[in-house]
């Protein structure tokens, strides 16, 4: 019996293991694959016509810069729409809200983020692009402001809900603390609450950052494609080409192993680089305020 | 993504024929087999051809593939396919080479691709040369007043670069038919994913201009009847303009066989001028070709 009982411990936490590891060799196997398919790209097109601002890859013309600023444009807007709203609609669950309107708010929220992305884009082509060419007297409604809103939507669920588990995870003795001081219940908010979430609520920013870098549909139906370099802030109001765009609207398209193809793995990359670089500066400053915490702690 | 769903249906088609043909094994030794393979433009059509007619006729087999017009002539050539299909005629050399091979090239108008030029019908404008649409989409003009219209920016939308209407609106308008041009689409030229995007986007906004197939165009927009060059007569796209040559954004689609074809072959190509095979052009949005 006992026996038993060790043995099929043994299995379990091996496979709990197992599990746990199998994450960093997909990550490993999907860059290995990336890398594998899209560095040939350098041999086969001049870094300098990389750094082109003209994609026309039917013509053989591969500027890869228009996409980037695209994506960062849209991602730009999309974070400066789901952030303060997001974190905004965590503090009122979190910390205002009456139980049952947090009750009705929360699932709510959820419900919002298993929203097919492909529906919003829908709703993006018939009714926000149509809504904000008049709106805003744009020549047309397909922008990076558009996708900017529709991206902020998407990602508004996933930093509420990870940023309202982080400051419900904060020890009630923190705010009674705070309050026995004095301060209002803005200031234990501000000065308190957030600052105790912190970790958690830069994870909620980052999350949201990379569903919005990541999504693609809704982009490739509302943002135009035309793959124009953006230069200053005043492109958020017109059309863009995202990378994910371009690679969902080529790749079924090109001949494998061509230019064409390595190019679009070469992008591919160039995305997880981007997404990696947002995770790597988010966990350096959690790890920063972890180690403040701490010494003022000791 | 219509590509997708045609990949997706080649494959099933392709997965489906081996497994019924196996299945069957050497009992069935009555069945014919047609090859056809070539433009991606007609491969569509090609496959709804081939599902109708295997549906009506189980002891024939039909294996459609794309490829592009370049490789569904140079198969036949080859001698590894009964009918190549091609969205362009058959070129001096390619004839030669089959020659060469000992194959003749015999040529069929299946069906014919006109592309009609849409905007708004809040937008007065109703005629544009080709060049004035080449200028469009090139960026050389960018407002409407500069051909006779309201004024307001033009906001271009195009099929994206991988689509064949794509590439023939390109060489055709664009470049005027001019294969030394290089002239391309303006950069702010909207790229949409699918023939709906344009459509919807048309419909909405009296900047806009797009391009489309004929077949897809519904009646809610206007389109823009053209003239080859300043002067002459401005055509609108319609089935008998089309066919009779006189709107010039189109193009006629083409199958060639090896000599005269006999036996299935012809039963099927003879099948594919029939109304009822070209009832199936209509409704893939290509424009019938007249029976006589």
């Amino acid at each position: 019996m006992e026996k038993s009982l060790n043995w099929r411990e043994f299995v379990i936490t091996r496979s709990i293991k197992a599990s746990g590891y199998s994450a960093i060799l997909f990550v490993a196997l999907i860059f290995f694959f990336l890398v594998r398919e899209g560095l040939p790209t350098f041999g086969e097109v001049e870094s300098t016509s990389l750094l082109n601002i003209r994609w026309y890859p039917i013509e053989d013309r591969f500027g890869i810069l228009p996409l980037i600023t695209g994506s960062i444009m849209v991602t730009f807007g999309a974070t400066l729409i789901a952030v303060p709203f997001g974190i905004g609609t965590a503090i009122y669950i979190s910390e205002i809200a009456p139980r049952w309107v947090r009750e009705i708010l929360k699932p709510l929220v959820e419900l919002l983020g298993g929203l097919p992305s492909v529906v919003l884009g829908f709703l993006g082509i018939l009714v926000l692009s149509p809504f904000l060419r008049v709106f805003l007297d744009l020549p047309t409604g397909l922008t990076a402001f558009t996708g900017s809103l529709l991206l902020g939507g998407i990602a508004v669920p996933t930093v509420v809900s990870v940023a309202e588990d982080a400051l419900d995870a904060v020890p009630r003795a923190y705010r009674e603390g705070a309050w026995a001081l004095g301060a209002t219940r803005w200031q234990t908010i501000w000065r308190v609450t957030l600052p105790a979430a912190r970790s958690g609520v830069i994870t909620a920013i980052m999350l949201g950052i990379g569903r919005a870098i990541g999504e693609t549909m809704t982009v490739m139906m509302v943002t135009g494609n035309a793959p124009v370099l953006a230069t200053a802030l005043g492109s958020l109001f017109s059309p863009v080409r995202t990378m994910t765009a371009t690679i969902a609207a080529e790749m079924g398209e090109v001949a494998s192993g061509s230019t064409h193809y390595h190019v679009l793995f070469f992008i591919g990359m160039v995305l997880f680089l981007i997404s990696l670089g947002v995770n790597i500066a988010a966990s350096s400053v959690v790890f920063r305020a972890k180690k403040r915490a701490e010494r003022i702690l000791s | 993504m219509k590509h997708f769903v045609v990949l997706f249906l080649l494959s099933t088609f392709i997965l489906t024929s081996c497994a019924s043909s196996s299945s069957q094994g050497s009992s069935d030794s009555s069945a014919t087999y047609i090859e056809n393979k070539g433009s991606d433009t007609i491969v569509n059509l090609a496959l709804a051809w081939a599902e109708r007619y295997q549906s009506e006729h189980l002891d024939v087999r039909i294996s459609v593939t794309g490829g592009g017009s370049g490789t569904g002539i140079a198969s036949l050539i080859n001698g590894t396919v009964d009918i190549a299909n091609a969205s362009r005629s058959i070129k001096q050399e390619e004839i030669d080479e089959a020659q060469a091979n000992g194959i003749d090239p015999v040529e069929f108008v299946i069906a014919r691709d006109a592309i009609a030029v849409i905007v708004n019908p809040e937008n007065p404008v109703n005629e544009l040369t080709l060049k004035q649409i080449s200028d469009i989409y090139s960026g050389e003009i960018t407002n409407w007043t500069e051909v006779g219209g309201e004024d307001r920016p033009i906001v271009k939308l195009s099929r994206e670069t991988n689509s064949g209407t794509h590439v023939y609106f390109l060489e055709i308008v664009l470049r005027l038919g001019n294969s030394e041009d290089e002239t391309l689409f303006s950069m702010d030229t909207l790229l949409l994913p699918s023939s709906e995007g344009i459509i919807v986007e048309v419909r909405q906004n009296p900047n806009a201009i797009g391009y489309d197939g004929l077949g897809y165009v519904p009646d809610d927009l206007k389109m823009i009847a053209i003239a080859e060059e300043e002067g002459g007569a401005y055509v609108l796209p319609s089935i008998p303009t089309v066919n009779d040559k006189s709107y010039p954004i189109a193009r006629d689609l083409y199958m060639y066989t090896n000599g005269e074809p006999t036996g299935a072959i012809k039963e099927y190509l003879d099948w594919i001028l029939s109304p009822e095979a070209q009832e199936i052009v209509a409704e893939l949005g290509f424009v019938p070709v007249d029976s006589e």
